[in-house]
C-alpha cells in the first residue's frame, strides 16, 4: 500500500505514526520541546477511529504507571516526555524493566540540569544507556536524526519490544522534535488482537493465574532472573546494533555523532574534506547497544576520533571504551540549549588532531 | 495433627455451612495473627468467587504488607510501584473495559506517597473499585507514622505520639474522595466482628455491580487493626480501634448513588 | 423441636491463635489450646463441641480462613 507524504514537526509525526502503527494507548503530559504529541493526539482523536485510549495524566509519575498496566495487559502502550519528566519516570520504567514489559518512552530531550532550558540537548545519553532508574537494567535506545525516523522508529521500537519483552527509548532532541521535514507515513495498521500468554487479562480456567511483578525477595530466584534479563541484553548486543556511515572508507578522521549533532557532522565531514581533511562520520542509530564492535574495528583505520555531542562528554565514554586505546579520542559539544555549528565542529577536529 | 474436628457425626458434605473459597490459594498467609488483611483477601475472594468473576478480575497489588497479595488470591495480578496503584488500574480498566478491575491499598500506598494518584483517578471517575486497608500506621516497614495514624498515637516515628503541630492531622482521604464528583459509592466499613464482615461483603458486592454500570470510582475503605504495629494482643487491637479509630473514622456510606 | 448442631473444624497448622475466632463466638464453643502448633501458635480448637450451633461467626472473622464450619437439624 502507499505510503502518505507530509510535511510534518517530529513530535507529529511520531503522534501520527503512533496511531497508523496501531498503538493501544497513550498517556502523557505536558512539557516543552513535545508537548505537541499528546496535543496532536487529543486532536486527531483515534478514540473515535481505532478506539486507541489518550489520556493526559495528572504527572509524569503516572503517566509511566499507566503505560505499566497497559504494557502488562500485553498492550502496545507508549509515554513521551522531556529529560525533568523522564527523571520523574525512572522508577516506572525501572519497573516495567524488571517486570519484562515491553513499551516505548520518547524523551524530546532539552538542556538540563534540573529545569534547565527549553532548547535542545543530549545530555541525557547517561540517563538513557546507562541506566536511569535504579537496579540492572537497560532500555534498548534508538535515536532519530530526522522526522522520518521519529515517524519510522515507532513501530520498530514495538517491534524490538515486544520481541524482547524490554522497554524501548526513543532519545530525540528540541530540535528534530520541533523541525518540521518530509515524511512517508505508513498505511493504517489494525490494532492487534493477539495477547502475550504472559499477559494479565482475567484469568481463564485454562492457564495459571498471571502476575506481573519485579519483586521476588528470595535471593537465589533473583539472582537467576537477574541472570536471564543480562543475557537478553547479551542477545540484544548481538544483534540488534544499528548504525550508519557516511564517507568512512578512506577516512583518516572519524566523527560520532547522533542525532542533530549528526546531521551538523555529515556538514562538518563535507566542510573538513574540501579543507584537504579526510574526515567521516559514523552515526549511531541505537545508542544501546551501542556500535562499540564497529567503532573498534574503525579505531584500526583512523587517527582519531571527536565525539560530537550537545553535551559535556557523555556518549565519549562509550566510544573510548570501544576504541579501547588504540587511538586518541575527543569531545566535542556546545551545551545550555545550543546547537553546535559545522564549522566549530571542524575547528575542534583541526585543533584536537591536526594542531590546528 | 492437622486438624482439630469437633463431633464428627456432624461432619458430611451435606452439613457444609462454610468452607473457604477455592479463590483463595492454599498459600500460608504472611500476615501477623489477627491481622484484618486476611480477612479482607477472604471476603474479596468470596466475591470474585459468587459473582464468578475470575476469569474478568485483573488486581493491583500495592506496596506494603499486602505485597503478596497475588500468592492468595487465584486470579491476574499486576504489582504496582508504592502508589501507583490507581494509575496502573487506569489503564488496565480502558485497554480492558470489560475486566473487573481493583486496587488493593494501604494507608501510606492510598494517602502518602500515592495521594495524586488516588485523587486523580477518583476525579476523572475511573470505573475501577479501590479497596483502602487503613490501620492508622505503615506495618511492612516495621511501625512508622501514617498519613491516618491518629493525634497522639505512638509509632516508630512519632515515639511521643503524633504531634499535629509539627506532623500535621490525619488525612481523611475517603472523605476527600467523597467530596469528587468522580466517585460514585464511597464507604467506610471494618472486618473485626461477624456483623461488619457480612456488611463489607455486602459493601463489596455493590461495588463490583457498579462498576458493570461504568458510573465511576467505588472506594471501599476498611478501618483495620495492626497488631504488631499497635504493639497489643489482636483482640485488644480489635477493641482499641473500636474506641479510637472508629470516633474519628466512622463506619457507614460516605456516599451512596442517588438511584 | 428440632435443635441446630454444629460442628467446626480447625486446620491447626495454619491457625495463628489470635483468639478473634473464640472472641466471637457466641456459644463457649471454642478455646485456645495449651499445646501450640509447628509455628509455636497456641492453636484454636472446639473445646466444648456439644455447645457449637454452627452459625460460622469464626470462620467468617477468621483472618487465615483455617475453620470450616458444619451444621445439622437434630
Amino acid at each position: 500500500m502507499e505510503k502518505e507524504l507530509r510535511l510534518m514537526k517530529g513530535n507529529e509525526a511520531v503522534a501520527e505514526a503512533a496511531i497508523r502503527a496501531g498503538v493501544d494507548g497513550y498517556f502523557g503530559y505536558p512539557i516543552t520541546p513535545q508537548t505537541e504529541i499528546i496535543e496532536y493526539l487529543m486532536e486527531a482523536n483515534p478514540a473515535e477511529t481505532t478506539g486507541m485510549v489518550v489520556l493526559q495524566a495528572e504527572s509524569e509519575v503516572a503517566a509511566i504507571n499507566m503505560v505499566y498496566g497497559g504494557a502488562a495487559c500485553g498492550k502496545k502502550v507508549m509515554t513521551s516526555s522531556s529529560s525533568p519528566g523522564i527523571s520523574l519516570k525512572q522508577e516506572g520504567i525501572s519497573y516495567i524493566a524488571g517486570a519484562e514489559l515491553p513499551c516505548l518512552i520518547v524523551n524530546v530531550v532539552r538542556g538540563g540540569p534540573g529545569l534547565g532550558t527549553i532548547q535542545p540537548a543530549q545530555s541525557d545519553y547517561f540517563q538513557a544507556t546507562k541506566g536511569g532508574g535504579h537496579g540492572d537494567y537497560h532500555l534498548i535506545v534508538l535515536a532519530p536524526a530526522s522526522v522520518q525516523e521519529m515517524a519510522d522508529f515507532v513501530s520498530l521500537s514495538f517491534e524490538l519490544a515486544f520481541k524482547y519483552r524490554n522497554p524501548v527509548m526513543m532519545l530525540s532532541d528540541g530540535a528534530i522534535g520541533q523541525m518540521m521535514e518530509k515524511v512517508y507515513l505508513s498505511p493504517q495498521k489494525e490494532r492487534s488482537k493477539t495477547v502475550p500468554e504472559w499477559a494479565t487479562t482475567g484469568k481463564p480456567p485454562t492457564r495459571e493465574r498471571n502476575i506481573i511483578t519485579s519483586l521476588d525477595l528470595d535471593s537465589n530466584r533473583q539472582e537467576l532472573f537477574n541472570r536471564k534479563i543480562l543475557a537478553k541484553y547479551n542477545e540484544i548486543r548481538e544483534n540488534e546494533v544499528r548504525y550508519e556511515e557516511f564517507k568512512c572508507e578512506d577516512a583518516e578522521y572519524l566523527l560520532v555523532a547522533y542525532g542533530t549533532s549528526a546531521r551538523v557532522c555529515q556538514k562538518s565531514v563535507q566542510l573538513a574534506r574540501e579543507q584537504g581533511i579526510k574526515a567521516g562520520l559514523l552515526r549511531p542509530i541505537t545508542l544501546f547497544p551501542f556500535p562499540s564492535k564497529r567503532i573498534n574495528e574503525l579505531a584500526g583505520k583512523v587517527k582519531g576520533m571527536l565525539s560530537v555531542e550537545m553535551s559535556a562528554g557523555q556518549m565519549v565514554e562509550d566510544v573510548l571504551l570501544a576504541v579501547n586505546g588504540k587511538i586518541p579520542v575527543f569531545h566535542f559539544g556546545r551545551m545550555g540549549g545550543i546547537v553546535t555549528t559545522p564549522e566549530e565542529v571542524v575547528e575542534s577536529l583541526k585543533l584536537n588532531f591536526i594542531g590546528g | 495433627m492437622v486438624e482439630f474436628s469437633g463431633i464428627k457425626e456432624i461432619i458430611k458434605p451435606e452439613n457444609l455451612v462454610y468452607k473457604k473459597t477455592k479463590i483463595m490459594t492454599d498459600n500460608v498467609l504472611s500476615y501477623c495473627p489477627g491481622c484484618g488483611h486476611g480477612t479482607a483477601h477472604r471476603i474479596l475472594a468470596e466475591i470474585i468467587d459468587e459473582e464468578g468473576l475470575q476469569s474478568e478480575a485483573i488486581g493491583v497489588s500495592p506496596v506494603g504488607c499486602s505485597v503478596f497479595l497475588y500468592y492468595y488470591l487465584d486470579i491476574d495480578w499486576q504489582e504496582a510501584a508504592h502508589g501507583r496503584a490507581p494509575a496502573v488500574a487506569t489503564a488496565i480498566k480502558r485497554l480492558l473495559p470489560d475486566k473487573f478491575v481493583f486496587t488493593y491499598q494501604g494507608d501510606g500506598d492510598l494517602a502518602a506517597i500515592g495521594t495524586a494518584e488516588t485523587i486523580h483517578a477518583c476525579n476523572r471517575g475511573e470505573n475501577i473499585l479501590i479497596i483502602f486497608i487503613n490501620n492508622g500506621i505503615y506495618g511492612m516497614t516495621g511501625g512508622q507514622m501514617a498519613p491516618t495514624t491518629l493525634p497522639g498515637m505512638k509509632s516508630s516515628t512519632s515515639p511521643y505520639g503524633r504531634d499535629v503541630k509539627t506532623m500535621g492531622n490525619p488525612l481523611k482521604m475517603t472523605d476527600i474522595v467523597a467530596s469528587l464528583q468522580g466517585s460514585y459509592y464511597v464507604t467506610r466499613q471494618s472486618v473485626h466482628t461477624p456483623a461488619n464482615v457480612k456488611k463489607t461483603k455486602k459493601a463489596i458486592r455493590k461495588a463490583v455491580q457498579y462498576q458493570k454500570l461504568n458510573k465511576g470510582t467505588c472506594l471501599v475503605e476498611i478501618v483495620s487493626n495492626c497488631p504488631s504495629g499497635w504493639k497489643m494482643t489482636p483482640v485488644q487491637a480489635n477493641k482499641w480501634m473500636e474506641e479510637n479509630m472508629f470516633p474519628f473514622y466512622p463506619l457507614g456510606d460516605l456516599k451512596t448513588p442517588v438511584e | 423441636m428440632a435443635k441446630i448442631r454444629g460442628s467446626i473444624v480447625v486446620n491447626v497448622e495454619k491457625c495463628k491463635g489470635c483468639e478473634v475466632c473464640m472472641v466471637s463466638c457466641p456459644t463457649g464453643t471454642i478455646a485456645m489450646a495449651k499445646e501450640v502448633n509447628g509455628k509455636g501458635y497456641n492453636y484454636a480448637y472446639p473445646a466444648n463441641p456439644e455447645l457449637c450451633i454452627g452459625c460460622a461467626n469464626c470462620a467468617m472473622v477468621c483472618p487465615d480462613g483455617v475453620i470450616t464450619v458444619y451444621k445439622t437439624k437434630i
